[in-house]
């Protein structure tokens, strides 16, 4: 591996194999009474968080805790940073600590990136703007494993606002990697001028692909992205009634998907909007297990990039 | 004191001795006498007329941490320069008589070049009334050359009246080509890099659609369009069709854009955003093409020195622009020179007979942009043609180090420069006053 995880695109196909086959180890802890082992003792995670996101912080947090490493959060709000500080000064203080791994999220395109300028010890993204989120990438493949038992061949539909989502990009390079077959779904608005480079498929017609889908993923739809003009940034489309309407996942939708197909989201979700309330609480729906499974595979990430080459779990006691 | 450049070649051609007199070239001829003139062996240089910058930002008054006229005009010496257009968007904006005037004066009290003050077409950049245009032009910095640059005069009623204006005094809009409602919170080239990177993209049909309006809007009132830093294949194209029309518009070429592209973007380091952004490969070619053949006029910096603090920060947060000044003749040397696409003639033309006239400054009261020949003012560059460099920041008279060029190898090395016929730069140093 390399030392930084900024991007899908850093982890080869055995690398990423490596992080699964590891997560899984893993999990088996969680599922012990005393959910935590003694591998990264002695050693300092600094979650940074530029932006506020409860569910990917307390999740490195508890994954880095479960290893034993000393844990420290920085919140943009309530610290240096909020001051005026720069990013590069908060690298350099967090250097000074001696941190071993910086773990990142950033509103930002690329700020992990330039944090790895900086300091010595493992950056790790945890979303950066519009760019990427390569652990929610890993956690969604992991997800993915373990419901249907494989990643080779799998045909995996991404809908929603892939222009702007850093889970979508880290989906398309990752999934690709391991070789899933990737159809992105979206109103032309919201697609990237570009995307037809990425490693796959392109629709704007979800009744027609769906069908067709092992996986189907829901990204959240922000508010801001919709009608009626703003000052600043031309609508996307014109409702969010008519989104939904085109691009929800609702009963009915659900309902021509094969047997075996799961649904997955990131979260948040808008319930009702891109994703019908029945639909998330379904059982097709994986989306409190995505959350669970996030934590053995950061749990994964941070073994790995700290230098793990022992068995994650020591040998059986 | 009299300078005698012994063994130099005018445009790359035959080698010759050049004599200069106060302030003019007096003799052009083989073995020439050293009389009482200071003797520089030239060692076969090539000779040029001093360079003509039309777009330079030199941060006085407002940004004097990243620049000065002084820093800015020492650097521009240093690239081969005797004048170049200091830009508007200082802080207060250069857009009345007194602003240009100071940054004239600073020019002229630093003495490493000529300042000609570019003046705003609007009040403080804002885009919505005219700034007093000709009070700027009858000033003693005699401004003839008016921008917004940074931002684009979109709004089409004032720029078909501020191009009306301006030929009162013959004087030119440098246009800005960006429609603002296209590029809101644009950061790089929008294409497959943009995608990848998760970068609001900034579309090449944001500048084209504004030079297409912007021509047909010179053609209408029969008036003078300048381009600023062409960045898109398009845009030679439309520059292409005007130029057939005989419309009076010129364009201008960054060397950073005649090198550069947008897959720099990757590393999301800072020192390679700029605005317009870095394009793709194809521009670059579309680029060195429209230059070659003069649909684009001519080369101009876009000199864009910035504070550390401004650089060293997330890419969405950091400032565009890169220096240019002592990098500008090398960069062109070796994508137009050393390619075969333009011998050294053509370069004089791209870098100095052709921008001084834009501006106008080839009949100013001193004339800059003028032939190599006897009677003419003595504003020359020498360069080394055979030398080779590593672009070291930290060597340069610029007081920012944002150059996009930094660990580079180029060609070529200004080894002196003569402002009406006193060295301003000597042995590739600062000459001594």
């Amino acid at each position: 591996m390399k030392r930084h995880l900024l991007s899908a695109a850093d982890l080869s196909y055995d690398d990423a194999i490596l992080v699964l086959d590891t997560a899984e180890e893993l999990a088996q802890v969680s599922e012990r009474t005393i959910k935590k082992l003694p591998t990264l003792r002695g050693r300092t995670v600094v979650n940074l968080f530029f932006e506020d996101s409860t569910r990917t912080r307390t999740s490195f947090e508890l994954a880095a805790k479960r290893l034993s490493a000393d844990v420290i959060t920085f919140s943009a709000k309530g610290s240096s940073v909020s001051k005026g500080e720069t990013l590069k000064d908060t690298a350099l203080t967090l250097e000074a600590m001696g941190s071993d791994a910086v773990v990142v999220r950033h509103s930002w395109s690329g700020a992990p990136a330039n944090l790895a300028r900086w300091i010595r010890g493992s950056v790790v993204n945890a979303g950066d703007g519009t760019h990427e989120h390569p652990t929610q990438a890993l956690l969604d493949a992991y997800t993915m494993r373990r419901r249907l038992g494989r990643l080779e061949g799998l045909r995996v539909t991404i809908v929603g606002d892939i222009l702007h989502s850093r889970v979508a990009r880290s989906n398309v390079l990752l999934l690709s990697t391991l070789g899933a077959d990737v159809t992105l779904v979206a109103p032309p608005t919201l697609l990237p001028v570009g995307v037809g480079s990425w490693p796959a498929q392109v629709s704007y017609d979800l009744d027609a692909v769906l069908p067709k889908s092992d996986v189907v993923m829901m990204l959240r739809v922000q508010r801001e992205r919709m009608g009626p003009t703003g000052e600043q940034a031309a609508a996307y489309f014109p409702s969010a009634r008519e989104y939904s309407r085109r691009y929800g996942l609702d009963v009915r939708r659900v309902a021509t998907l094969a047997d075996e197909a799961i649904v997955m989201h990131p979260g948040p979700m808008v319930r009702g909007m891109e994703i019908a309330p029945e639909v998330a609480d379904g059982v097709r729906s994986t989306i409190v297990e995505q959350v669970a499974n996030g934590v053995s595979v950061r749990m994964a990430v941070l073994y790995l990039l700290l230098g793990g080459s022992d068995s994650a779990i020591g040998s059986p006691s | 004191m009299n300078h005698l450049l012994k063994n130099v070649r005018p445009y790359g051609e035959s080698a010759t001795d050049v004599r200069l007199v106060d302030g003019r070239i007096a003799e052009i001829g083989t073995g020439l006498p050293e009389g009482s003139s200071r003797v520089h062996d030239g060692a076969g240089a090539v000779l040029l007329p001093g360079l003509v910058d039309l777009h330079t930002h030199l941060r006085e008054p407002g940004r004097e941490d990243a620049e000065t006229v002084a820093t800015g005009t020492l650097a521009a010496a240093l690239g081969g320069f005797t004048a170049v257009h200091a830009m508007a968007n200082t802080d207060p904006v250069a857009d009345t008589a007194g602003v240009v005037e100071q940054v004239w004066r600073l020019g002229r009290e630093a003495g490493h070049c000529d300042v000609a003050p570019v003046g705003a077409v609007t009040v403080g950049l804002g885009g919505q009334q005219m700034a007093e245009l000709g009070t700027m032009a009858d000033s003693a910095a005699r401004v003839r050359v008016f921008s917004d640059d940074g931002k684009c005069v979109s709004d089409a009623g004032l720029m078909r009246r501020a191009l009306e204006y301006v030929k009162a005094f013959d004087g030119v809009i440098a246009q800005h080509a960006q429609e603002p409602r296209l590029t809101v919170g644009s950061q790089m080239n929008e294409g497959v890099q943009s995608s990848l990177l998760g970068l609001t993209g900034w579309p090449a049909v944001a500048e084209e659609a504004i030079i297409a309006r912007d021509c047909l809007l010179a053609a209408h009132v029969d008036s003078r369009l300048h381009v600023c830093h062409v960045s898109t294949a398009g845009s030679v194209d439309l520059l292409r069709w005007a130029k057939n029309k005989g419309w009076k518009v010129t364009a201008e070429v960054t060397p950073h854009h005649l090198l550069l592209t947008d897959d720099l973007a990757a590393t999301y380091d800072p020192l390679y955003k700029v605005n317009p952004p870095l394009r793709t490969q194809a521009d670059v070619d579309a680029l060195r093409e429209g230059l070659a053949d003069g649909t684009i006029d001519c080369v101009a910096t876009d000199h864009a020195p910035h504070a550390l603090e401004d650089k060293e920060a997330e890419w969405g947060a950091a400032l565009p622009g890169m220096t240019g000044l002592e990098t500008a003749l090398a960069v062109v040397a070796l994508t137009m020179v050393e390619t075969g696409r333009l011998d050294w003639r053509s370069v004089a033309d791209r870098m100095s007979h052709t921008p001084a006239r834009i501006g106008r400054l080839d009949g100013a009261p001193e004339p800059q942009g003028r032939p190599l020949a006897v009677g003419e003012p003595a504003n020359l560059c020498l360069v080394d043609p055979g030398a080779r460099w590593t672009v070291d920041p930290h060597e340069s008279a610029s007081r920012s180090r944002n150059t996009p060029f930094v660990g580079r190898e180029l060609p070529v090395r200004v080894v002196a420069t003569f402002l009406r016929g006193r060295p301003t730069v000597l042995d590739g140093k600062p000459a001594p006053a």
